[in-house]
């Protein structure tokens, strides 16, 4: 991509615009659709030998949810990426499925018609988002609005009784929500537009205080808020025990300021920091600390003689499935006990699909990951490419933190698997994450090719 | 930009490639170690998630399994649980297993990777194969007569085929129904703590995991050793054997329960068990000669496995000569298994070869298919072919016309050697009664068995005779079972 063949693209040839493969989009959603109700037969067919009465409702719920976000999509959103949707309804599908399998183990207490119900709504609320946002920009607008609401949602739950060691949820009546989830988009949007808008006099101004232009301190004037708003959510968060987000916004912190601003000097200050927080928070904090304990000695219970804990439970269901599985419904990742369906599902899925199912799962986490970015790639506006980077990075980050804190690779924090997981607030806020990738993704597809390279031309003579 | 948005796409890339490492640690390199964790209760959820596969006793499974829906899915059942609870075991899902249920486990569980069709890609997808039968030796008719014999009396049984070491009848008494112990319920604590206090023992299985001390019975080692080693070339010469005998280098003296024994001959003494003679006999074969022969016939040997372990009969190897005199007439420490005893009669009965006596003929796939057989294997030549036809004759002496007279069985040849074996303190104990015979039928080429028994609390004040009182009927009993085709 050089400078040279993306300007005479854009002045001798005439636009050229990618194909908008709706058709392909529709098909994938039919494998997806079909993938999903095969799942939740096969649980049935291993559990009780029969396929489940509800096969055919379920398939046919989720088959018009596929199709009303397909629609909108094909309407609205034409010229969208047609990977982003179907593996979206995969995810989600195959959530349903395991909690349904796993609900099997506890009849008191289903989780996968609630599953359903807040998939509904994800979906209700993705299609809304295609139809009403007609250019991403507009967000851009709304920074400052995002930020506070972001601020207020993250605080407001700490007015509310803890649920197992963490004051992030609001219960009203049955009902339970986690705001914090919310704010991960609105702090998106903020830090993308906030970056976008100084990125700039954040990369160019300022004092260099490390040799060779590594690292080139901003003036506080520009630094002063963004660092403020980010210290002010992590705060929070920590105050809430919420390690999982806490460490969330700050990987996606650090990203967006490094693609902003292209100094490699700010990963250093940001490894630096998180390992400093890290360690202060792990050592300080009880909650965390004990997370820390599990994490390097997930065994010590067991020689203690008091069974193994949640850590120990999960590996040995990952242990379980080997390199096939058991296969759906012949697993035992009940024995996990508390939080099987949501911050460890993965572990049924490691059990039942096995190590091959699981690096299916990863790598449709990573090619939707990589859609993100690919949209970020050739969008043309810095908002857009920061949006996109950033609405990415959080799907990456957040399926990282899990897998790698129910695998004993980090330290276990509870999040929840995106789309996999139980959780309503999860299920919604993800389903508008991938809105937003759709409507960027169609933004940098509908231009005609050759912009973007222009656009990061222009990027380079500025500097 | 467009740079350093290629750079975050790499550092995500990292993330999953790291995620990919981890989850091929864990559920590959790891996996094994991670099954095996004992507070894993996959083992045991998948372990009993099938039926166990059953011990088949001629013909006819003597287990079978039980769906009880719970976690822990399938129970053990027993059928006859008392009668072959030696031969089986228990396999308890709290207590685990033992003998052949634990010998076994491997093909009843389906563990087994030679059950699979394709082995190396059943270890691949861990597909559970469903449980092997346990094929055994024991011929139900000898081990239903020697329970019956034993009645209630504390006592074991053991009975052997001589030419291939099969074992046909295994039993220890009092018993206890193995199911008792099966599943998680509050009964199976119940059950398992009475048993283990049980001044009876039930769970003990006196013939292959007691030894007690083998009295006259051990006269046949001795005898074997005294003819092998030439102290003694003529059965029917008189032995320049006193009587009373005094122990060497004491002044204890070592009577009879019997008249006739000054300079009885060999065979007189056999015949009717003559303390005196058989002392001196041992003392004049000498230490290394008795060791050694003991040792052929399969004393102090830890390693015997039918498969389960066999604990090791005793037969001290350094003593001073009063301390042999005894141990040559299974006193002092000598100590034999019922097992022991039954493969010395066998050795005799078999041209003096001992064949490694063994339990299981062959484990097969549920369907039938074998796949593992147990052939005979010899163990050892405990004496000269020409030594064992000599103790062939004597011990037909014995039961024609001596001691063991109880044993005689009509239209067959049988040869047995009665035993009584004093102990506790002063000899205050209920002695132990012994009979170790074999037997042949009239037509038939060879001895088809061999038996020992012995009964813990027979009535003592005949002697020598108790064993032929109480233990001989009860060989008989088995022999006879075992003769029958």
């Amino acid at each position: 991509m050089t400078g040279t063949r993306a300007g005479t693209a854009s002045t001798v040839v005439p636009a050229v615009r990618v194909p908008r493969r709706r058709g392909t989009e529709l098909a994938l959603l039919v494998v997806a659709v079909l993938l999903s109700v095969y799942g939740y037969c096969d649980v049935g067919l291993a559990r009780n030998g029969t396929v489940p009465p509800g096969a055919a409702g379920y398939g046919a719920g989720l088959g018009v949810l596929a199709l009303l976000a397909h629609l909108a999509v094909r309407f609205r959103a034409p010229y969208a990426d047609p990977l982003l949707l179907p593996i979206a309804v995969l995810l989600n599908g195959l959530g349903l499925v395991l909690i349904y399998r796993l609900d099997l183990e506890t009849p008191s207490d289903e989780a996968a018609p609630t599953q359903l119900i807040w998939s509904t709504i994800g979906v209700g609320l993705f299609i809304a988002v295609v139809l009403v946002l007609r250019d991403h920009r507009v967000l851009q607008r709304y920074a400052y609005l995002s930020v506070v609401t972001a601020l207020v949602l993250m605080i407001v739950p700490i007015f509310f009784p803890a649920v197992n060691g963490a004051r992030i949820w609001i219960r009203i009546g049955g009902f339970s929500i986690q705001p914090g989830e919310f704010a991960k988009i609105l702090l998106a949007v903020f830090f993308a537009s906030y970056l976008a808008a100084n990125r700039n006099a954040l990369a160019y101004t300022g004092r260099t205080i490390w040799r060779f232009k590594r690292l080139q301190l901003p003036t506080g004037r520009v630094l002063g808020p963004i660092v403020a708003i980010w210290l002010l959510s992590v705060g929070v968060l920590v105050l809430e025990r919420d390690l999982g987000t806490s460490l969330l916004f700050f990987g996606l912190f650090v990203i967006l300021l490094y693609v902003a601003t292209g100094r490699t000097g700010w990963i250093a200050v940001g490894l630096l920091l998180a390992a400093l927080g890290a360690f202060a928070v792990g050592s300080l904090e009880p909650h965390v600390h004990s997370r820390v304990t599990d994490w390097l000695h997930p065994f010590a219970s067991i020689d203690a003689g008091q069974g193994p804990n949640q850590l120990a439970q999960s590996l040995f269901a990952f242990a379980a499935g080997g390199m096939l599985g058991t296969g759906l419904g012949a697993g035992h990742s009940i024995l996990i006990g508390f939080a099987a369906k949501s911050d460890f599902i993965l572990a049924t899925a490691g059990e039942e699909l096995g190590l091959t199912g699981l690096c299916a799962i990863f790598l449709l986490y990573a090619l939707l990951v990589e859609r993100g970015y690919r949209a970020g790639l050739a969008l043309r506006d810095s908002f857009g490419r920061l949006l996109a980077i950033g609405l990415a990075s959080i799907v990456a980050l957040q399926v990282f933190v899990i897998a790698g804190g129910v695998m004993g690779l980090i330290p276990l924090t509870g999040m929840a698997m995106p789309f996999l997981a139980q959780g309503g607030s999860s299920v919604v806020t993800n389903w508008i994450i991938v809105a937003l990738l759709i409507r960027v993704s169609d933004s940098a597809r509908a231009q005609p090719v050759g912009n973007a390279d222009r656009a990061d031309r222009a990027d380079k003579e500025a500097r | 930009m467009t740079r350093y948005i290629r750079h975050a796409a790499a550092f995500c890339a990292l993330l999953l490639i790291a995620l990919l490492v981890n989850a091929t640690r864990v559920q590959v390199v790891q996996s094994d170690a991670l099954d095996d964790n004992p507070a894993n209760r996959r083992g045991a959820i998948v372990r009993f998630d099938q039926p166990r596969g059953d011990i088949v006793v001629d013909g006819r499974a003597v287990t079978g399994s039980k769906d009880t829906g719970e976690q822990l899915r399938y129970e053990r059942t027993y059928k006859n649980g008392p009668l072959y609870a030696p031969v089986t075991g228990f396999a308890s899902q709290v207590y685990g297993t033992t003998f052949l249920e634990n010998a076994e486990d491997d093909i009843l569980s389906g563990t087994d990777p030679m059950l699979a069709p394709l082995p190396l890609w059943n270890d691949i997808t861990r597909a559970q194969n469903p449980g092997g039968k346990v094929v055994t030796t024991i011929k139900s008719a000898a081990q239903q007569a020697a329970y019956a014999g034993l009645g209630g009396k504390k006592g074991a049984v053991a009975a052997i085929e001589p030419s291939t070491g099969k074992i046909l009848a295994l039993v220890s008494t009092p018993s206890y129904d193995p199911e008792r112990l099966s599943g998680t319920s509050k009964s199976v604590a119940d059950s398992w703590a009475e048993l283990n206090s049980s001044a009876a023992k039930p769970m003990l299985n006196r013939a292959i995991r007691q030894t007690y001390p083998p009295g006259s019975t051990f006269k046949v080692v001795t005898a074997a050793a005294a003819l092998d080693a030439g102290v003694v070339t003529d059965l029917d010469a008189a032995t320049r054997s006193p009587n009373p005998y005094t122990l060497p280098g004491t002044s204890t003296q070592l009577t009879n329960e019997v008249d006739g024994c000054t300079n009885a001959s060999l065979r007189y003494a056999f015949q009717w068990s003559c303390n005196t003679v058989f002392a001196k006999l041992g003392v004049d074969t000498g230490l290394s000669d008795m060791a050694g022969t003991a040792r052929n016939f399969g004393f102090n040997d830890s390693g015997l496995k039918i498969p389960s372990s066999v604990a090791a009969s005793n037969f001290d190897t350094s003593m001073d000569k009063a301390q042999l005199a005894l141990s040559a007439i299974g006193q002092y420490d000598t100590r034999a298994t019922p097992l022991q005893m039954a493969m010395v009669s066998a050795a005799v009965a078999n041209g003096g070869s001992v064949k490694s006596p063994y339990l299981v003929d062959r484990t097969t796939t549920r369907d039938g298919d074998v796949v593992d057989t147990t052939g005979t294997k010899s163990l050892r030549q405990a004496m000269n072919p020409a030594t064992a036809m000599q103790l062939r004759e004597m011990m037909t002496d014995v039961v024609e016309e001596g001691t063991g007279k109880n044993a005689a069985i009509p239209g067959a040849t049988v040869g047995g050697k009665t035993g009584t074996a004093q102990h506790g303190i002063d000899n205050s104990g209920t002695p132990y009664a012994w009979f170790v015979s074999w037997a042949q039928a009239a037509d038939a080429g060879e001895p088809a068995v061999a038996v020992a028994v012995v009964v813990e609390d027979a009535s003592a004040d005949r002697g020598d005779i108790s064993g032929g009182g109480s233990a001989a009927p009860i060989a008989k009993a088995v022999m006879e079972a075992a003769l029958k085709p």
